[in-house]
């Protein structure tokens, strides 16, 4: 209720500033596009055909590069749980390299490889694969040492110790990495899609940029704000159906 | 009473030899607990009474297999102890329940580890959720228990893998006293009816003798063993009787020489 109140009140705003600002004359029409143009923009956009596929584009690269990245951080974040030597080796290097902004490393993704599918799904995976691999491998190793003493004095195994205690235990931790990782994905694929990029919502807002329609840039972006905040809401519901116990207290 | 399997001399059910524990900080280790031996015969609730700090809860890690011995052996019905085991249950001050499970499933989770199929699984949490009171409740979560009946989940649940010896830290330490006294009545109602050998440990002298067959007064640190008590009372204890009373005072003698030595 208060969101929806809230979402109504900056589109109004927006409203008010585009066409009041207009009206008045105090704002150049060119440089603050309408609710309405972005609307326009997005209809002929939608009727070529064109939108989905920039749309199915992004999804994508996303869904694979951050698929990647989920993947690899849940393994060696329980590597790095189980197996002591391996945390010793990585962690210097993680943190060695995380603090490097990644944007600094996206004309290497092109230089290895190339401008096509590959150097997008990789710059994603390389993006969001630090913050979530740190998230999971503390959660993992924030693990109640009394809930493993527990379940090993009821019989439990090394690997029952990981599967029945420590990855429930930290699955609250691993989602919230996940949640983290997807918000980063949407983030930088603009980025990704800047530079020689073809189709995709960030090729979407260049091509808005290089053409001069600021509706355009604006749709995009929305777009990118929509996705993001969709899938971060069906994350957040997967979120509160496995851990419904927490809201019991 | 049942004695113990085989290699275990006489009816020793638990037997510790000589352990020593010191733990390292700075390179320089600090002795926790020195030459400590005892035996825990089947049947019998042991207490391990002492002041805070004189390594009784050390000594019940060891035990339960949580941390090795610097010295010395503990051995389980004749056989070395490596690690945690299904046949040391183990019941914590802080009841460490897996909060994620509902209580019926933490109750079953040992039964499940185990193999035990299903329908007799359903049987065993039905029987332990009714010997803790707790039935109807079973479909809760542990957020939603009071401390008390957390408490009793975790006995159910130690007590529904059927182990052989059943270790206890301070399992009521964290409650409230009327809470306390109903959960010691409880505890040795069960115990009449299960006759687990119990390893329990506490610093309160009335529930120790409330509960005990035995009681094993440790010194201050670095814990030793001071001095033991065999309590020949009623199995129904009543906590106004003289006797009760008698031993209450000859053990706090004991204990305050102790705490006495602390504060010098």
């Amino acid at each position: 209720m208060i969101r929806a109140a809230a979402l109504a009140g900056a589109l109004t705003v927006w409203a008010l500033v585009a066409y009041g600002g207009r009206a008045l004359g105090l704002v150049n029409p060119v440089l603050m596009p309408t609710p309405g143009e972005v609307v326009e923009v997005a209809g002929t956009l939608a009727r070529d055909g064109s939108l989905a596929q920039h749309l199915a584009v992004s999804s994508l690269r996303i869904a694979e590069g951050f698929g990647l990245a989920a993947a690899a951080a849940l393994g060696l974040g329980l590597l790095v749980a189980v197996y002591t030597p391996a945390r010793l080796m990585l962690e210097p290097v993680i943190e060695f390299v995380r603090p490097i902004p990644p944007l600094a490393f996206l004309p290497m993704f092109l230089v290895w490889f190339g401008l096509g599918e590959t150097s997008k799904v990789a710059f994603i995976a390389y993006t969001t694969f630090f913050p979530m691999f740190i998230g999971i491998a503390a959660g993992l190793g924030r693990v109640d040492v009394m809930l493993l003493r527990a379940a090993a004095s009821l019989g439990a195994s090394r690997r029952e110790l990981l599967r029945r205690v420590a990855l429930p235990a930290a699955l609250p931790s691993i989602v919230v990495a996940l949640r983290l990782g997807f918000g980063l994905a949407i983030f930088v694929i603009v980025g990704a899609e800047f530079m020689g990029a073809d189709a995709g919502l960030g090729n979407l807002i260049m091509e808005g940029r290089v053409f001069f329609n600021p509706a355009q840039i604006v749709m995009g972006a929305l777009l990118l704000g929509l996705l993001g905040s969709l899938v971060n809401g069906l994350l957040q519901a997967a979120e509160r159906r496995v851990l419904r116990w927490r809201a019991l207290g | 009473m049942t004695m113990a399997g085989p290699g275990g001399a006489g009816g020793a059910r638990v037997q510790i030899e000589g352990v020593h524990k010191a733990f390292g900080l700075d390179g320089r280790s600090t002795p926790a607990l020195i030459d400590v031996s005892l035996e825990v015969q089947a049947g019998e609730l042991l207490c391990l009474l002492g002041p805070s700090g004189c390594g009784k809860s050390t000594l019940l890690n060891i035990v339960a297999g949580f941390i090795p011995p610097t010295r010395g052996r503990v051995r389980v019905d004749g056989a070395p102890i490596a690690g945690p085991g299904p046949e040391r249950g183990v019941v914590f001050q802080e009841y460490a329940l897996f909060p994620w499970l509902t209580v019926a499933q933490n109750v079953e989770f040992g039964p499940r580890l185990m193999g035990v199929p299903a329908a007799r699984r359903r049987e065993v949490v039905a029987r332990y959720l009714d010997m803790v009171g707790l039935r109807e409740h079973a479909t809760k979560f542990p957020v939603q228990l009071s401390g008390g009946m957390k408490q009793r989940v975790a006995i159910a649940r130690a007590l529904a893998n059927n182990p052989s010896i059943v270790l206890m830290d301070e399992p009521f330490g964290a409650l409230d006293a009327q809470t306390r006294e109903v959960m010691q009545e409880e505890l040795s109602r069960i115990q009449r009816v299960e006759h687990k050998t119990i390893v329990f440990v506490t610093h309160s002298i009335r529930e120790a003798v409330y509960l005990a067959d035995r009681i094993v007064v440790m010194t201050s640190s670095p814990g030793r063993v001071k001095d033991v008590f065999t309590i020949k009372l009623p199995d129904a204890r009543d906590r106004f009787a003289a006797e009760f009373t008698r031993y209450e005072s000859e053990i706090t003698r004991v204990v305050k020489e102790e705490v006495a030595k602390v504060r010098e």
